[in-house]
This record gives C-alpha cells, sequence and structure tokens, in this order.
C-alpha cells in the first residue's frame, strides 16, 4: 500500500502480499479507503486521503509532517500530536509558488517529506493548502479523513506545544497540470470535454455562476464522519451526472479555492485524472467583469429557514 | 520494520462516537421505499440526457416517482416526500436533513398535504436522495402524477380527545395498498385521501375520498365523503351513505378509484379531477353507480387480495404505539406549569403550542415552522428532542406545515422548550392565526403567479412582533395563502385565505391577492367566499385593519373566525353588517400610492425588480 517507504523494502515478495492483505483487512474494519495505486516502493506515495489509523502510525514512527491550518489561537489551544501550525491566511497572503516553496522549507518539509494536512472546515481549508503544495510540485501529500473537532472526540493524541522544525530546502517543480486561471476558463467553457465545476452551495449557484458551468456543492462530497465519502460512492455521482473519468475537470468556488479545494481531491478520490483548480474563484471572474448566468425567475432564497 | 509499522496499528477505534444518532431507536415505521427505484430512476435519467427517452415519457415517469419540476427551469427537481398519514420518525427527519444538505438547499419544506419537500435538486441527483430514502423506508413514489397522493391523516389520531378510535392505521393500509397498485397507476388526475380523527379535526370534506372514523353499534366504521377538493373550482364532498363499516373501506376505496378511472375526464386537463366527474354526472347519479359498483368489487375480490390489506391493517395497529393509560372524555386543561406566568417566552409557548391528549399525563406539542421551512440543522435537534421526550418516539406532519411531537409528560415541558427555542424552534403561535400557511409560491413552482411563500412569512413574523399569539381571539383563527388560484396554500379553507395573481394598474403590472372569508376545515367545513382583491404589499395592512375592526366590532368572546363568519353571511351587527360594508371600509387600505413616488408598492416580496407574472406549463398541484 502507500505506506511503503525506501527504508522498508522486503525480499520477499509473499511477506509483503500477507502483510497487504491484513492491512487490508484492518483497514476493512474501521471502513477506511483505498486510496492511491500501490506505488513502485522507490516513489512511495501518500495520495488525496490518509486514514486515522495510517497517521497515528506514521506519528509514532516520526514519518509524517502534519500541519494545522486552521487559526494560530486554535493551534495553541491543542492540535494533534508533532503537528506545525500554518493558518491559511499566512498562506494565502502570498501564494506565488516561490512563497509556498518558501512556507514548506519553513516547515522543515522536503521533498520526499510525507505531509497531512488537516483543518476544523470539513476540510475545505486542508485541501487549498494541500493543493497549493501539490502545485509546487510536493508529491506526497494528502488530506487527514476526518477535522480536528472529531480527531478530539475520538480521543486520540493531541498536545499544546508549538512545534517547530529546522528549515529544509525544497525543489521547485510548478504543476500547471492542476492549475486554471480566468483565460484557461474562458476556453473551456465552450470544449465539451472539459467540464466546469462550481463547488458552492446551490442558492449560490442558482444566483450567479460562470456560464456553462455545473454545480457540485461541496455538501455532496462529505459523509457522516469523514471530511470526504467513499471513492466509489463518489464514482457513482459523477457517473449520475454523466461525467467520464477521462473528462477535464475544472473546480471553482466562491473566493480562495477552499470548498474548490475540496472538490479537486474528491474528484481524485473518485478516479478523475485530470483535475485543474482556479483558486481565484468567481471573486476574481466577477472583478475581471466576465459575463455570469443569473437566475432571477424563482424567488427561491425565500425557501431558506435560515 | 513495515511489519511493525503495519501491525502496531493503533488500537481499533470506536467510530460510534462520531455518529449523532447514536442509541438509535428500533425503526418503528412501515418501510415505503424501494432501493432498486434509485438505481431504475438514475438510467432513465441517462437515456434522457442522451436523447433515448422522449421528454413527455420521461415528464410521466419523472412524476410517477415524486420529481416535480422546478419553476422555469429544467435542470431541477422538487422531490416531494411522502410521509403517509404523517407519521415520521427521528431516524428519517435525519436523513432528510442530510439529503438536504448534500443534495438541496439545506432547508425542507412541510407541504400542506403533510409531504415533505426538498427543493432545487439537480435532476441528475434525484437518484442519490431516491436511494437515501429508501435506506430509511421513506418514499416519494406516486408523490407526484396521477396517483393516489399522500393518504393524510390528522395529526392528532390516536391521542384526539374526541376520536371514537385511531384511524392511522386504516390510512396507513390504504396508502400501502395502493401504492405501486397497478389499477391506480395511471388515473385521470391525481386522487387524495384524507383521514380525520373526529368531525372537528381533518381535511375530510375537502378530498376525493374524505373519512370521519366513527361507531355504530359497537362497529367501527366511517362517514365517507366523496368528491371534495380545492383548486381553480373547487367543491364540498358529498356523504356517501350515513354509516360504512371499517370492513367496507377497503372495497369503498377500490370501487371509487375504478368508477373515477373509468368515467373520469382524460381529455380535459382543466377537468379531470373526481370532483369534476361527480358534479359533471350530479351526485346522486354518482353515489348509485358507486353503490353497485362497490357490490361487484366486493364479489369479486380475491382473498389473497383482501389478505394483503388485512396483513397491511395489522401492521398498521401492531406499529402503532398504543401506550395505554387512562382515557378522559372531558378536555383537560394543561396545569400551569410555570406559576409566575404572563407574557414569558415559555408561557406563550405553553398557551398556543400544548395541547392535552385524552391519555391523561400525555400533551402534543406544536413546532411552529415559517410556513413549513426547517433548516438540516433544526431537523437534527429536532429528532434529538422526539427521542428524548416523546414516549412515542415519533412526530407528525400537520397540514398547518407545522410538526407535532406527541405523547411528552407535563414535566418534561419545560425541557422540551428550553430545546426547541434554543434551535429557532420555539416560536408560539401555532393554533391561532399566528401559523401562517403559504405554498412554495414562485420560490419553486411553475405555476406560481406571486411569492406566497414569503408573504406567509411576513404575515408570521408581524404577528409574532405584535404579540398576537397572546390574544385569544385569534385561537382557530387561520390566514392560508397560495401563490395561484390552484389552492395548495388552502387559502379556500382559511378565516382569511389568499390566492395570488397578476392585475394592471396604471401602466404597471403589479401582484395582487383574491382576500376570502370564512372557510374551515373539518366535518362542517365550508369554503371561503371571494371579497376584493388586495395588491400583495397591502395584505398585511388589511390584515391589520381587519383585527382593528374586528376588535371594535365583536360581540361579546366573539373570536375573529366567528365574527368573519358572521359577516360573511350578512349577520353582522353594528358598523359592518355584511361583505360590502366591510369592502367599502378596506377600500382606502389598498389605494396604492403612484408608481413614481413608491415604486416598491409595485413590487412582490423577495424581489427588487418590477413585477411580472411568468409562469409555466404545470405539472401537478399540492
Amino acid at each position: 500500500m502507500r505506506c511503503l517507504s525506501k527504508s522498508i523494502k522486503r525480499k520477499k515478495n509473499d511477506v509483503k502480499a500477507k502483510v497487504k492483505a491484513k492491512v487490508k483487512a484492518k483497514a476493512k474494519i474501521v471502513t477506511k479507503r483505498v486510496k492511491a495505486k500501490a506505488n513502485p516502493p522507490s516513489t512511495p506515495s501518500l495520495n488525496f486521503v490518509c486514514d486515522i489509523d495510517t497517521l497515528r502510525t506514521l506519528i509514532k514512527k516520526n514519518r509524517v509532517r502534519v500541519v494545522d491550518v486552521r487559526k494560530r489561537d486554535e493551534y495553541l489551544k491543542g492540535h494533534i500530536k508533532t503537528a506545525a501550525s500554518l493558518p491559511l491566511a499566512e498562506l494565502l497572503s502570498n501564494d506565488d509558488p516561490e512563497s509556498i516553496i518558501n512556507i514548506l522549507n519553513n516547515l522543515g518539509i522536503s521533498d520526499d517529506t510525507w505531509v497531512v494536512i488537516y483543518d476544523d472546515t470539513f476540510g475545505a481549508l486542508a485541501s487549498r493548502v494541500a493543493w497549493s503544495f501539490k502545485f509546487v510540485g510536493h508529491r506526497n501529500v494528502a488530506l487527514l479523513e476526518v477535522t480536528y473537532d472529531n480527531w478530539k472526540k475520538l480521543g486520540l493524541e493531541i498536545e499544546r506545544k508549538s512545534n517547530k522544525y529546522s528549515k529544509v530546502s525544497h525543489s521547485i517543480d510548478i504543476d500547471y497540470s492542476i492549475f486554471a486561471d480566468a483565460e484557461y476558463i474562458e476556453n473551456a467553457q465552450n470544449d465539451k470535454n472539459k467540464i466546469i465545476i462550481d463547488s458552492r452551495e446551490r442558492l449560490n449557484f442558482l444566483t450567479e455562476h460562470i456560464p456553462n458551468s455545473k454545480n457540485i456543492p461541496y455538501t455532496m462530497l462529505r459523509s457522516e464522519n469523514s471530511i470526504l465519502r467513499n471513492p466509489s460512492e463518489l464514482k457513482r455521482f459523477m457517473e449520475n451526472r454523466g461525467i467520464d473519468l477521462n473528462n477535464e475537470i475544472i473546480t471553482y468556488c466562491g473566493s480562495v479555492g477552499t470548498l474548490s479545494g475540496l472538490a479537486f481531491f474528491a474528484l481524485k478520490t473518485a478516479g478523475i485524472s485530470n483535475v485543474k483548480l482556479y483558486p481565484k474563484s468567481f471573486k476574481e471572474w466577477k472583478s475581471l467583469g466576465k459575463p455570469k448566468t443569473e437566475f432571477k425567475d424563482a424567488n427561491y432564497w425565500d425557501l431558506s429557514a435560515e | 520494520m513495515l511489519n511493525t509499522i503495519l501491525l502496531t496499528l493503533a488500537k481499533s477505534i470506536d467510530y460510534d462516537v462520531l455518529s449523532s444518532a447514536k442509541n438509535k431507536e428500533l425503526e418503528t415505521n412501515e418501510k415505503w421505499g424501494l432501493a432498486e427505484e434509485s438505481e431504475y430512476f438514475a438510467n432513465k435519467v441517462k437515456l434522457y440526457r442522451q436523447d433515448k427517452l422522449n421528454a413527455d415519457e420521461f415528464r410521466r415517469f419523472r412524476l410517477q416517482n415524486g420529481a416535480y419540476g422546478s419553476r422555469l427551469n429544467s435542470e431541477f427537481s422538487m422531490i416531494r416526500i411522502k410521509v403517509p398519514g404523517g407519521d415520521i420518525t427521528p431516524t428519517q427527519l435525519e436523513k432528510v436533513a442530510s439529503l438536504s444538505e448534500s443534495f438541496s438547499i439545506g432547508s425542507a419544506h412541510v407541504s400542506t398535504r403533510q409531504n415533505i419537500q426538498l427543493h432545487w435538486v439537480q435532476l441528475e441527483d434525484v437518484s442519490e436522495v431516491f436511494r437515501g430514502l429508501a435506506e430509511v423506508g421513506l418514499t416519494s413514489r406516486e408523490a407526484c402524477g396521477n396517483t393516489i397522493r399522500n393518504v393524510m391523516c390528522s395529526h392528532f389520531a390516536g391521542v384526539c380527545p374526541n376520536e371514537p378510535f385511531d384511524t392511522t392505521p386504516y390510512a396507513k393500509a390504504i396508502a400501502r395498498f395502493f401504492l405501486r397498485n397497478p389499477i391506480c397507476q395511471n388515473l385521470p388526475r391525481k386522487f387524495k385521501f384524507n383521514f380525520s380523527c373526529c368531525p372537528e379535526h381533518g381535511y375530510v370534506r375537502i378530498a376525493d375520498v374524505g373519512l370521519v372514523p366513527t361507531v355504530r353499534d359497537g362497529v367501527r366504521g366511517f362517514r365517507v365523503y366523496l368528491g371534495g377538493g380545492l383548486g381553480a373550482a373547487s367543491f364540498i364532498g358529498h356523504l356517501l351513505e350515513e354509516f360504512t363499516p371499517d370492513s367496507r373501506l377497503l372495497s369503498t376505496s377500490i370501487a371509487t378509484i375504478r368508477l373515477y378511472d373509468r368515467l373520469g375526464n382524460r381529455e380535459n386537463l382543466a377537468r379531470n379531477r373526481m370532483r369534476y366527474l361527480v358534479s359533471e354526472i350530479g351526485w346522486e347519479k354518482f353515489q348509485g353507480l358507486l353503490l353497485k359498483e362497490r357490490i361487484l368489487v366486493e364479489a369479486t375480490i380475491s382473498i389473497p387480495t383482501r389478505k394483503s390489506y388485512d396483513g397491511f391493517l395489522n401492521t398498521g395497529d401492531l406499529n402503532n404505539t398504543s401506550i395505554s393509560s387512562t382515557s378522559t372524555k372531558s378536555k383537560i386543561t394543561l396545569p400551569v406549569i410555570n406559576s409566575n406566568s404572563g407574557d414569558t417566552p415559555y408561557t406563550r409557548w405553553l398557551n398556543t403550542n400544548v395541547v392535552a391528549q385524552k391519555q391523561s399525563g400525555y400533551y402534543s406539542v406544536y413546532i411552529t415552522l415559517g410556513a413549513g421551512d426547517i433548516t438540516s440543522s433544526q431537523l437534527r435537534i429536532f429528532a434529538e428532542c422526539i427521542r428524548e421526550f416523546s414516549l412515542e418516539k415519533k412526530a407528525r406532519t400537520t397540514p398547518q406545515q407545522n410538526f407535532l411531537v406527541r405523547y411528552i409528560k407535563a414535566d418534561q415541558l419545560p425541557k422540551v422548550f428550553q430545546k426547541l427555542s434554543g434551535n429557532g424552534l420555539g416560536n408560539p403561535g401555532a393554533n391561532t392565526i399566528v401559523s401562517t400557511v403559504g405554498c412554495s409560491g414562485t420560490t419553486s413552482c411553475n405555476l406560481a403567479i406571486t411569492n406566497s411563500h414569503r408573504l406567509a412569512k411576513e404575515i408570521q413574523s408581524k404577528f409574532l412582533e405584535l404579540n398576537v399569539d397572546l390574544d385569544k381571539d385569534f385561537v382557530d383563527s387561520s390566514i392560508k395563502i397560495s401563490g395561484c388560484p390552484n389552492s395548495c396554500g388552502q387559502h379556500e379553507v382559511a378565516t382569511i385565505g389568499f390566492y395570488g395573481g397578476a392585475t394592471r394598474i396604471g401602466t404597471s403590472m403589479v401582484p395582487i391577492y383574491t382576500m376570502l372569508f370564512a372557510g374551515s376545515t373539518g366535518e362542517n367545513g365550508e369554503l371561503g367566499k371571494a371579497i376584493m382583491r388586495v395588491p400583495a404589499k397591502k395584505v398585511l395592512d388589511v390584515v391589520l385593519k381587519i383585527f382593528e375592526y374586528f376588535k371594535k366590532e365583536r360581540t361579546g368572546n366573539e373570536k375573529l373566525n366567528e365574527w368573519i363568519y358572521k359577516i360573511s353571511n350578512g349577520n353582522g351587527s353594528g358598523e359592518i353588517k355584511n361583505v360590502d360594508d366591510m369592502k367599502k371600509l378596506l377600500l382606502p387600505i389598498i389605494e396604492l400610492p403612484a408608481f413614481s413616488t413608491a415604486p416598491d408598492f409595485y413590487k412582490d416580496y423577495g424581489t427588487d425588480t418590477n413585477f411580472v407574472a411568468k409562469t409555466a406549463r404545470g405539472e401537478c398541484a399540492a
């Protein structure tokens, strides 16, 4: 599985297979998802979503950098053991690739460090940070499957001390295949193989959205206990929508790419290979004066009991 | 090393900690949903999207399964979840909450026929909602289309001090028998059953089949009313015979449906409900045909058919909570729980939202909603509340678009209030005019002309602000609003009813309501009479003016509904003797200022653009 690391190469494949089977069984018991395909041992990988047991094991073995993207004062009140603090606002205040690399360096994340990110906002903030790390070329990054609140409710290991790690030097290898800007969206609007997904809630979508986009609200993506539903369910949702695994999908949301960041990871776990995020999202689109589709023929806001 | 990592996995975790619904009750409700119908629906949507299924055929299929088209936007659907008898469990409510959050707008809507509706669901996601509903035994099958719609039952059935017996099991057995039944998959139009608990509670005169329970010589039975219904043209149902024993309920129902299926108008969309058939051929002829048909049905009904119905009835009886305690015949008054009464939020709520049951020591509590709307998080709180405080661990939807939780002990009431009011569910006024009914109107319906939904909410919040709930004169009165003449808001059975339309004043289009007086429900229910037209933005002023005249003109302890009834029959005393007097006094109120000085008066609620009456083809009502 993904937990393979360079240092733990096994000679006998059959032993490895046995272990895998055991892990699988264990994973089933605690309703975990199977994530990325097994990677060759030389390129270890931790993809998309990390389950609780895996993270606890990795923490115990000191093989992971856990990143807490909640506000600093929340972090100081308590966080997952060994976690370093990176409030989302800090990343957003300057999210050009060089600044992101700088952040990685300061968090002591080098090219082959495994990173697991969590938040208390159903995974949306963590997703935006994880996407940024991927964007600048960090491969092994995953979202924790639960929020901090749930981690705490489960009575799992937390601590209060601030963790600092010695500075490292991360290489830069920008992955434009997961990035979209307004111009890219404009070109995609009339391309039937490219699907633009709006991740905001339904009523916001009905009010106004990028022309030709489809609405998959972020609220569709999570399950009761996890920030994302299991991949088979997500895959079925896409099939219902007539979305093919080979389609290219571009996600956007209201302003900074958090909700759509979550959608990015959801679509990846559903098995769609070509997913892009428009991080500047609808806020930029509107400020550029680009056309919008508005739906004014119904007073749907008055149905809300909020 | 790998071994060690993998084998020292942390001890297994108790994931139930995260589950909001731990300690779930045993599911006590019947199962209505079928999982396979979800998959079937998903496939049909795909075929439709690939142009392999024509639009009309698909539309018929979609409606049969309970997904109604949304206002002027075919991408989205409204899913009408049937709640047979209005009976729903906490687990079901929690599922509705999460389905609304995932696929709808994060709020659900209680309809006037005891359904729960989810609006603005992407057509492609409808099958996922069906899947979730089936998991908790719910269905929207035959909630729309030309079928037997949700079978209604008085929310007091089982606890009403004046009922001869609990009609809930009968309502559910009828619902179960006709659901997916081949004999009613393609009726001329929709068909509605309403059961009451007593002559007072229930909407029996405005249904295709309305049933009032009664006992004769120790035999359970019903007074069956046929051919009632509200719509562009409304009728009050006719009494079939003095007494229909419960053993003939099934044959009477089948006979009615067969007769309607055979003779109902399939040509003219506007006249295809059974009430038109009754009115066209005349009640006596219809009655004669029906009684003959029933003999035929009884002579030919197969034993398995009969048995399956009896089975449904018995299951319903068993499932039905009978929390035994001594029945009291007289109406019980509420004990004063909070001695320093007055108008604290708690006492206000206690006075209008808590009703004594026939089971002494037990109370039923209303949850007053705004035109039937409730958020997902409120639904979850409500579900917890039912689990914690209701002995039957279920709730009922009401035709006033509220919920009723029953079997609560007196000493629990303060806790119930605390829990509800902390989450916006503790509004008073449920059994008064404050609890305003409004159909979904232009918020989602193709047929709507006005935003009746918002107007109902505006009136309710104004009334709460004015403490109208504190005034006993407004108990048992109601305001009900529809966004068009089709009566989903049941405006014709309100003390003061309104239905939406459009008119031209000067050069501007204006949303306008026709106001009706003195409609009522129950076995002696009457239809309201149209009084006058009132621009949307003047409705509140007019209602408040009526209150003012009522206070001045009424005699003795007359309540608003009694006074309105008197006026509408020309029996008023004093300045306002009849409807014409009333109209004269109200005319100055409805005068609109010039458009140029007050353009807002020409717009509808919930919108800042000029009013345009836009509608599309209707698919079904209610």
